[in-house]
């Protein structure tokens, strides 16, 4: 090892148990000479290889990633790669907005007999790791503060639902509500300038509905609980796109969830609003016309026009209606179709690899982990049983730097992949305003592009794409290591 | 008369400047700039940071009590002649360091006073905590207003309180007048080179009355720790109160009184690099928390995770210690992203009391 010191570097194999291990041991028992940078790490299957083993020992100082299975149609466990090959995708899609090169990561097939081709791969792999040279690391990366672009416009008119017909819908409520457990939507909070979920079990708390743009909160979060059990839900355009991705995974009961839509119009970004009230000790009145809402606070007047403080999810936004829903109430609102890259994402989209690094480490330097993103999620429905308190195995450190933090956020955002409807409750409940919806949306992106412009949420029959497979992929074009 | 000094208006930062020469860490408010919503975190002194005098979004806390430090290191080797033979080497932790928070609000100093309850003055004195505690000078600025979702006089405290405080810093036209409220509050301000302030005092302390005057007039809570026995065991208005809670973790660590901990052993021992104990902060919120060896968890609702957290901070601790484990400084309902509002809670639960008494 002391000869090798400085010269080697460090490269982890996650290599299946039938196929590539064999390979790796054809190699050997052939004397196939190899570089000596490859650790090697046997799994049942690379449909056992979690993305997480990968984000963790590249986040953790591995300078690659090798992941080596059974050719497709030859797997052991017949699918096993199929389903990892769509997996490993997504996952080399989504290092470069950590800040890491995806050559960094490969896969690619070695069957038991092809002792010669494993010696290639080994070979090609690590002298394509050397030219990188070693991996940077978010401990040495220079801290990057950068704000995102909110001067956006919009794909439909926002606005602030004056017109909807609020009577209407509570009428609808109230006739409703003796077969349903409740039915859960939105009230005034502390104050008038701030909203809260509100769960309607009597008619009086019927009249306590309330409806526009200070509307944020995703209701559809609180679903899977009442499994079982018939209740009600109030939803904009995109609470209507997470019920429907819960019930594409069967998490929710179609029979069990009556939804009531208003067609929405864009929700405030409460973060700038509550940054530009600042410290006030009385809200005297709030009120809204088509464009906008005037607050006055302590005496001072401040106007939010729709246009500029409306949510970044809410530009880009091709579903104001619901995609799914009992009783719809109001007129539609029309978009017109564009292409539209997230503000966050645009952001990142701009920076260097090296940038990017620095850019999430000083982000996540302040994340308390008071997982108030994992938990306003709506797709995040192992509540109780999250990897992250895991102690068996031990995921996730107790220790508190910004990499462990990290790590944390891209497993939360790996595991959301095609499934997350890009409903920014992550972003909105983190109390420090850390932009983490942009990992989530450049996963979404990547699925979409690796699977014919899939957008989760959108139709209730459609397999989550990550739940599924092909046989022969259209857009996933194995690599070749000649 | 305490120590006053006084300071002009842009003095404040040369004055952390100062503190910090001396070797010390200056905690100061220092404003992320670069985040989707405003968030102000403490952080210690150097040239060009954006200090900033607003409330911070995180309390000072981590300066007694780190959201994660390592209690020891241990290593672990077995004796070449007698693989029988173990040893376990320990390593002591660190000394604290002194440190200074500058800045904060007088609602951070009451947490730092709420906190030594259970720390220093139990059966055992923590000595990681009363390394750091001793070490620690708190410098408060007091409020010149309230807020909507501050509550501090509901609880004791109040804008100018100078509770866990060693200095209080006021606004006046001009600068700001320093007050000396402990011994080592004097020895800090004995130790610069600030004019005297003595003649400035009075219009600090008018400062301070306009403050008093511009809060909501506080409810009287002398009633809550009972009215939160009585409610106790009832189910129904728990889960009425918390329907909206996410059982998420922001109330917990965003809260300058909340003080419990987990401990974890990470790494190996018997590797070159060793095992660490860490302690970290825990969060009463979370299922793990209460689940026991067994499997068993005395604590599986989100009620009743919330229903401890209220009744911990506003009738047991209050039995034990006399005081509320509250300074009212709001952030559990500012960060919520439900808004979820202890004040309501508490409130509510006087309110259900009384009910059931007259009933």
């Amino acid at each position: 090892m002391p000869v090798l010191e400085g010269k080697e570097l460090r490269i982890v194999g996650f290599l299946c148990n039938w196929c590539s291990y064999g390979g790796a041991d054809t190699a050997g028992v052939a004397r196939a000479g190899q570089p000596t940078d490859l650790r090697v790490i046997r799994v049942p299957c690379t449909g056992r290889v979690d993305p997480l083993f990968i984000v963790k020992a590249l986040l953790e100082g591995a300078d690659g990633v090798l992941v080596s299975g059974c050719h497709p149609r030859d797997c052991h466990y017949a699918v096993g790669n199929f389903y990892a090959r769509r997996r490993l995708e997504v996952v080399r899609e989504f290092l470069p907005v950590l800040g890491i090169d995806q050559r960094r990561f490969a896969y690619t097939w070695v069957s038991a007999s092809e002792g010669q081709r494993w010696q290639e791969v080994v070979q090609k792999f690590t002298a394509e790791i050397h030219a990188l040279g070693p991996a940077p690391r978010l401990e040495d990366a220079k801290p990057l503060l950068r704000l995102a672009d909110m001067a956006l416009s919009s794909l439909h008119p926002l606005g602030t639902g004056q017109k909807a017909p609020l009577d209407e819908l509570k009428a609808a409520i109230r006739a409703k509500l003796p077969e349903l457990e409740c039915v859960i939507g939105w009230q005034q909070g502390y104050d008038a300038a701030h909203v809260v979920p509100l769960f309607m079990k009597t008619p009086e708390d019927v009249d306590k509905l309330v409806w526009g743009p200070l509307n944020v909160n995703n209701p559809a979060v609180y679903l899977p609980q009442f499994k079982g059990k018939k209740v009600g839900v109030v939803v904009k355009g995109c609470d209507a796109r997470s019920i429907a991705e819960l019930l594409q995974e069967r998490l929710i009961s179609r029979e069990d969830v009556s939804i009531f839509s208003i067609p929405c119009e864009g929700v405030l970004d409460m973060a700038r609003v509550n940054a530009e009230l600042g410290r006030y000790t009385k809200i005297d009145s709030v009120s809204m016309d088509e464009a906008g809402v005037s607050i006055t606070a302590d005496g001072r007047e401040h106007r939010f026009c729709m246009t500029e403080c409306a949510q970044g999810k809410c530009y880009g936004c091709t579903t104001p209606g619901a995609v799914i829903a009992d009783q719809r109430f109001g007129a539609p609102v029309k978009v017109t179709p564009a292409a539209h890259t997230p503000p966050e994402l645009a952001m990142l989209d701009a920076m260097s690899l090296e940038e990017r690094m620095g850019f999430w480490k000083a982000q996540m330097e302040r994340c308390l982990r008071c997982y108030a993103c994992r938990n306003a999620c709506p797709m995040c429905v192992c509540r109780d049983h999250c990897i992250s308190d895991s102690r068996e195995p031990h995921w996730m450190s107790q220790a508190d730097s910004a990499r462990d933090k990290l790590f944390f956020q891209a497993i939360h955002a790996l595991h959301l992949a095609g499934r997350c409807t890009g409903c920014g409750e992550c972003q909105r409940a983190c109390p420090l305003g850390i932009p983490i919806l942009a990992l989530r949306q450049q996963i979404a992106r990547a699925v979409g592009n690796l699977f014919d412009g899939y957008k989760a949420g959108i139709d209730p029959a459609a397999v989550p794409p990550l739940l599924t497979y092909a046989v022969d992929e259209t857009h996933i074009h194995e690599r070749e290591w000649k | 008369m305490s120590m006053i000094r006084f300071v002009a208006s842009d003095g404040l930062p040369g004055l952390a400047a100062s503190l910090a020469k001396s070797g010390r860490r200056v905690l100061v408010p220092v404003e992320k700039p670069a985040a989707s919503k405003p968030s102000v975190v403490f952080a210690p002194w150097e040239p060009g940071i954006a200090m900033t005098l607003a409330k911070a979004t995180v309390p000072p806390k981590d300066a007694v009590l780190p959201e994660c430090e390592t209690l020891m290191t241990f290593r672990k080797s077995r004796d070449p002649a007698d693989l029988n033979q173990t040893t376990v080497e320990l390593d002591p932790v660190e000394a604290a360091r002194p440190t200074v928070v500058f800045a904060c609000r007088p609602c951070d100093a009451r947490g730092f006073a709420a906190l030594d309850k259970p720390f220093l003055e139990g059966v055992y004195a923590d000595p990681y905590y009363r390394a750091r505690r001793e070490a620690l000078t708190v410098v408060s600025l007091t409020c010149a207003t309230g807020c909507e979702t501050c509550f501090c006089h509901w609880v004791g405290g109040g804008p100018t309180s100078p509770v866990g405080s060693d200095v209080l810093i006021t606004e006046i036209e001009g600068g700001y007048v320093l007050q000396a409220v402990t011994p080592r509050g004097e020895e800090l301000l004995g130790a610069t080179d600030l004019a005297d302030g003595a003649e400035k005092f009075p219009l600090a302390e008018a400062a301070r009355k306009a403050a008093w005057a511009s809060l909501v007039p506080a409810p009287d809570l002398k009633d809550a720790a009972a009215s939160l026995r009585a409610v106790f065991d009832d189910a129904a208005f728990w889960e009425a109160e918390t329907a909206r809670c996410l059982s998420c973790g922001a109330c917990t660590y965003f809260c300058p009184t909340c003080y419990c901990f987990n401990i974890t052993d990470e790494g190996e021992p018997e590797s070159p690099c060793g095992g660490k104990r860490l302690r970290s902060w825990d969060n009463c919120m979370s299922s793990r928390y209460t689940r026991e060896a067994s499997g068993h968890n005395p604590r599986p609702h989100k009620f009743q995770r919330m229903r401890n957290r209220v009744s911990h901070k506003f009738w047991t601790y209050p039995e034990n210690w006399g005081s509320f484990l509250c300074s009212g400084c709001g952030r559990c309902i500012a960060n919520c992203p439900v808004c979820l509002d202890i004040r309501a809670i508490v409130l509510d639960a006087v309110a259900a009391a009384r009910g059931r008494a007259g009933a």
